[in-house]
């Protein structure tokens, strides 16, 4: 059953590139290139040892932004979707908020953190990812909270267990599988996002490369930047979904 | 023999989504003797599970009165632990930690001996470390139980416990809590729609009218455990509660 996903997936990139090849035939690096040229793009970048650069700092944004989102998202949720007051007080600010992309924030970040330099410069790309998963970790959170089923929350009440400990014991357990799918889905847009703000007024990080080799004309290596972000996004991904499933497998509520 | 719990002339009411008035029960009495198996049954809907509630605690009478051992219910107490229709038990935590849940502060060796105690008493030995997920819909029932008898209640409240189990299992289970019953004296309230449940479990049997419900009569049930389904009495009994909630038995 395995061998043949694999079949299927080998099948489907191979229809991909050969696609790609046929459109981009007899293109060279300053026009959208091909399959092979990217692949020695790739080769050439990884050589210049700016690659590495980039990935660590890249990742750097995308872990600190990320973190910081959850470390103040979940707590939030978790009050919204337990007081209706703080639910009807705080919400629709948030539902507000939540449609601005994060692009559109990038003048505000670069007004508030400076845009040149190396730490303004992370600040305002951490910024950036932190708003672009902040929301969905909070409206996330939020669901999982409000459909917690009323069965565990009367049992902790008839057995006197209340205040933290609810909390602790019942409430963010039972609202886990559903947070951990919030924190799944934020941690992919957090990736979309700090490429793109890695554009304006960063001097590092894999879309500053696409950036800078779209300067240079050199589009084999914008591409090869473009594999490498692709490649990590599946890391991260998988990567969280596996932290997923180990928190869960127990309670037989793995997906996978 | 004591009144273990009154309930006089217990209204109530409900708002529902669409902001109508919803009049559920319309002046239940009853009450309920210490030690004593009573079963509530009534045609779906009628507002049995919504007397448990306020039993319970969970809810609260509109009108009317509901005292157990002299005090008012306000709130829900360890003193009376509710079984839930599809069990409450915590799918994240292993049998030992839902049967030691409401056992609060004590040492770990107390907490210990008490789990593992009611763990024998449901035949779940061996099972102390398998998570839900990996137990079965009976299993799953036995461990509900230890967990609420776990903190020695005085009173246990079934919401139709069993409904959610294979008919297998269902008769396993109810003899289950007949032998439970009979070894912890609890005074047990049993909701349920099957008439032959509440026959075989019961000492007394309150049937239910429907919404806006009260109950119409409470039948003694004086056959002796175990009771066997196909007795003359079983059956003349279970015909009297069917004519009583309007069902016509032959199809």
């Amino acid at each position: 059953m395995r061998l043949r996903s694999i079949a299927f997936a080998a099948l489907g990139f191979a229809l991909f590139v050969g696609t790609w090849h046929l459109l981009t035939l007899g293109h060279g690096v300053a026009e959208v290139a091909g399959p092979w040229l990217t692949m020695v793009g790739i080769g050439e970048v990884m050589a210049a040892g700016h690659l590495w650069k980039n990935i660590v700092a890249s990742v750097f944004r995308v872990s600190w932004g990320f973190s910081l989102a959850a470390a103040i998202g979940i707590p939030l949720g978790i009050l919204l979707g337990w007081s209706p007051r703080c639910m009807m007080t705080f919400n629709p600010v948030i539902q507000a908020l939540r449609p601005i992309s994060p692009i559109a924030w990038i003048p505000i970040a670069v007004l508030m953190f400076g845009g040149h330099g190396l730490l303004s410069a992370d600040f305002s790309a951490i910024f950036l990812v932190f708003l672009a998963s902040f929301f969905p970790i909070v409206t996330a959170t939020t669901s999982a909270v409000g459909s917690v089923e009323q069965k565990f929350i009367r049992s902790a009440r008839n057995f006197g267990v209340e205040g933290l400990p609810f909390f602790r014991r019942v409430l963010v357990p039972a609202a886990m599988p559903q947070i951990l799918t919030g924190l799944r889905l934020a941690l992919g847009i957090s990736w979309v996002v700090v490429v793109a703000a890695e554009m304006v007024g960063v001097e590092r990080g894999l879309g500053f490369q696409v950036n800078d080799s779209r300067n240079a004309i050199r589009f084999d290596h914008v591409e090869a930047a473009m594999v490498v972000i692709a490649i990590i996004g599946l890391l991260l991904d998988s990567g969280m979904s596996r932290i997923e499933s180990a928190a869960l497998a127990r309670r037989g509520m793995s997906r996978r | 023999m004591t009144t273990k719990i009154s309930v006089r002339d217990v209204q109530k009411t409900f708002v529902n989504d669409k902001g109508e008035e919803v009049h559920v029960l319309d002046g239940v009495n009853l009450s309920v003797v210490e030690g004593e198996f009573l079963a509530i049954v009534g045609p779906s809907g009628c507002g049995k599970s919504t007397l448990l509630n306020c039993l319970a605690g969970f809810e609260t009478a509109s009108t009317g009165a509901i005292e157990i051992d002299g005090e008012v219910v306000r709130k829900p107490s360890r003193k009376r632990v509710f079984v839930f229709q599809e069990t409450g038990i915590f799918p994240w935590y292993s049998v030992w930690d839902n049967i030691a849940f409401g056992l609060g502060d004590l040492p770990f060796e107390e907490k210990h001996e008490i789990a593992m105690r009611y763990i024998r008493l449901v035949g779940l030995e061996g099972f102390e470390k398998a998570y839900p997920s990996e137990l079965s819909g009976g299993m799953k029932q036995r461990v509900e139980f230890a967990r609420a008898l776990a903190v020695e209640p005085d009173v246990l409240y079934l919401d139709e416990p069993f409904g959610a189990l294979d008919a297998f299992t269902r008769l396993e289970m109810r003899r289950e809590i007949v032998r439970i019953w009979q070894e912890t004296g609890k005074t047990c309230i049993l909701v349920t729609h099957d008439v032959e449940e509440a026959v075989e479990l019961a000492d007394r049997v309150a049937v239910m009218t429907r919404r806006p419900a009260t109950i119409h009569s409470v039948l003694d049930n004086p056959l002796d455990r175990p009771r066997d389904p196909d007795d003359r009495r079983f059956r003349e009994l279970k015909d009297s509660i069917f004519e009583i909630l309007g069902v016509e038995r032959r199809v």
